[in-house]
């Protein structure tokens, strides 16, 4: 690990409780923030830490606050999207099990700055028994006066409250979440006006990501430059980097923002089994465009992946052997994104279940090469034409599988 | 037909709404509640649970219909879930889900006739590094072979 070895997210599955995480100096970052800073302070010191949203969008969480309106006498909110749904992602499972604690940590942190009084925790339906530690860390919390009316003996208050989605992808994105939460169908709002000025019962409203939160805590405790040290000039800090698929060691590894993709594959999950080699990787959950092998000596920050022509996403790495046809990769994708699909946009709900059904012609040997520029089409008729990031997250990948992997692919159709 | 849920329940959901600033937005949690204990959720549940958030019925149909765990007829009394996304069809998910349609002779959707278990197929459960993935009621397993596989469903049979 990173220099002196300060974690966000504990090696071990047993610290989690409130009495581990005040042996490690938890709760004395809120306690500094309550007692001896300004809200404005603290909006600056995040902004100057340069931490980006790690759910995908990769938004500085510090500029997004300073969106919402000062003063006002209604309600603000604080919404913490823990619909972690991103195919190839699975690090706010390991945060809401291990680092509950750091997690509401930086909620109060973030509540006191945007001067929010209730929070709520939308935890997808999925997660019900992975958020029963969360759930007794805010009974620990606010048994401890580190929750509740008086926040460690101050006049600041900050109530929690876990609600559980049931189901639905698309909940991810900040406006379905809020639609979600308000008791609706999961269909993204038309933007403007954002939650920072309209969110959650038509009140200012701040959205941020489970690791996000958690990692604010560290920012306070130790000051922005030191974060911003940690990972690159415009991304700060640390990254939980999930690996899946084609290696020996699987699993979430803490590592500084702008590490290269290799050394995230080959050294710390040990690389591809005996045998097998790499073929392709998605860099950040299913909705990042698929990366070839002699694309992967990239730094895993925002803008490298972007330059990369991909996205950082989710940090959900994906790793594809060499033995997996590419049409199997293309199906699950399609398949995934025709399934999720809210409908509310005609491009969107028409164009992913006809990549879908064209793809399945592929797969049953009754289709074309032709089919191909059919389903790039498709994809280019979604992208830039809808309400949400959605439509992107499908037309990007799928038009990364088919240029990428074309010869391949054709190969497999005329079969 | 009048429905009520139970006391126990009804105690649930009063605690529920309380925790809103809108009665409305206490829906999904709600019908998280009623199905619970009724293992779906019927005509008159959702007819009860418009009444008792003041909304129309219109309005709980339209969010139930949209999410994918909620059930809106009786179902097993245990729900299978298999991953079929990547990471898990990298692992052999479809083997799996074969394996699982051959054991119970059900496919996706469906119910053993004796209404023990409910087969479902699941986008990402978030448990990649355990690929490939299912879920017994909520509970995660993973990563299963056929051979953990076989002995679940084996152990589902005898017990449910």
């Amino acid at each position: 690990m990173s220099e002196n070895g300060i974690r966000l997210l504990p090696l071990d599955d047993d610290s989690w409780r409130l009495e581990a995480y005040l042996r490690q100096g938890g709760y004395e970052a809120a306690r500094k923030v309550l007692t001896s800073m300004a809200p404005r302070e603290v909006v600056g010191e995040v902004c100057a830490a340069v931490l980006r949203g790690r759910g995908g969008a990769g938004f500085p969480a510090g500029m997004k606050w300073s969106f919402v309106p000062q003063g006002g006498t209604g309600p603000k909110y604080l919404c913490v999207n823990a619909d972690e749904g991103e195919p190839g992602t699975f690090k706010d499972r390991l945060v809401l099990r291990r680092a509950p604690h750091a997690l509401l940590e930086g909620m109060l942190i973030t509540a006191f700055a945007v001067g929010i009084r209730t929070a709520f925790i939308y935890v997808r339906g999925e997660y019900a028994r992975v958020s029963e530690r969360l759930v007794e860390a805010i009974a620990e919390a606010r048994s401890a006066g580190y929750l509740g009316p008086r926040v460690l003996g101050t006049d600041f208050g900050l109530d929690v409250i876990v609600h559980h989605g049931a189901g639905a992808y698309i909940c991810g994105e900040e406006t379905a979440l809020l639609e979600s939460l308000e008791g609706r169908r999961g269909q993204p709002r038309v933007k403007p006006p954002f939650p920072a000025s309209v969110g959650l019962f038509r009140s200012p409203t701040v959205i941020n990501n489970v690791e996000t939160l958690a990692a604010i805590p560290q920012i306070l405790a130790r000051g922005a430059a030191w974060f911003l040290g940690r990972g690159v000039a415009k991304d700060g800090g640390t990254r939980l980097f999930g690996v899946s698929g084609a290696v020996r060691r699987p699993g979430v590894y803490e590592l500084p923002v702008g590490t290269p993709l290799r050394q995230i594959i080959d050294v710390h999950a040990g690389g591809p089994p005996e045998g097998r080699s790499v073929k392709a990787v998605v860099p950040g959950g299913l909705s990042a465009p698929v990366l070839r092998p002699d694309e992967i000596d990239v730094p895993m920050d925002f803008d490298s992946l972007s330059r990369s022509g991909s996205m950082l996403g989710s940090a959900g790495i994906i790793v594809i052997p060499d033995d997996t046809p590419m049409l199997d990769v293309l199906h699950v994708t399609a398949r995934f994104y025709a399934h999720e699909s809210c409908g509310k946009c005609a491009p969107c709900r028409i164009g992913t279940s006809w990549i879908l059904k064209t793809v399945q012609r592929l797969r049953r040997s009754g289709g074309s090469p032709a089919d191909l520029d059919l389903i790039l089409g498709l994809a280019d008729g979604i992208r830039g034409r809808t309400l949400c990031p959605f439509g992107d997250a499908a037309a990007l990948p799928i038009r990364a599988i088919v240029t990428k992997f074309r010869d391949e692919l054709e190969r497999a159709v005329v079969r | 037909m009048s429905y009520t849920p139970s006391p126990a329940a009804l105690e649930k959901i009063e605690g529920t709404i309380a925790l809103y600033p809108e009665s409305s937005a206490a829906l999904l949690p709600v019908l998280h509640i009623l199905q619970g204990e009724a293992g779906f959720i019927s005509k008159d549940a959702e007819i009860w649970a418009a009444a008792k958030l003041g909304l129309r019925p219109v309005r709980v149909r339209e969010a139930l219909s949209f999410y994918t765990m909620f059930k809106r007829a009786p179902a097993g009394r245990t729900t299978l879930l298999v991953c079929r996304n990547l990471s898990c069809a990298l692992a052999g998910a479809d083997d799996i889900l074969g394996l699982i349609r051959e054991k119970l002779g059900i496919g996706p959707g469906e119910t053993t006739p004796d209404g023990a278990i409910t087969l479902v197929t699941a986008e990402c459960l978030g448990h990649c590094d355990h690929a490939p993935c299912l879920q017994v009621d909520g509970v995660d397993h993973g990563p299963v072979t056929r051979e953990t596989v076989a002995a679940l469903i084996e152990e589902l049979q005898a017990h449910v």
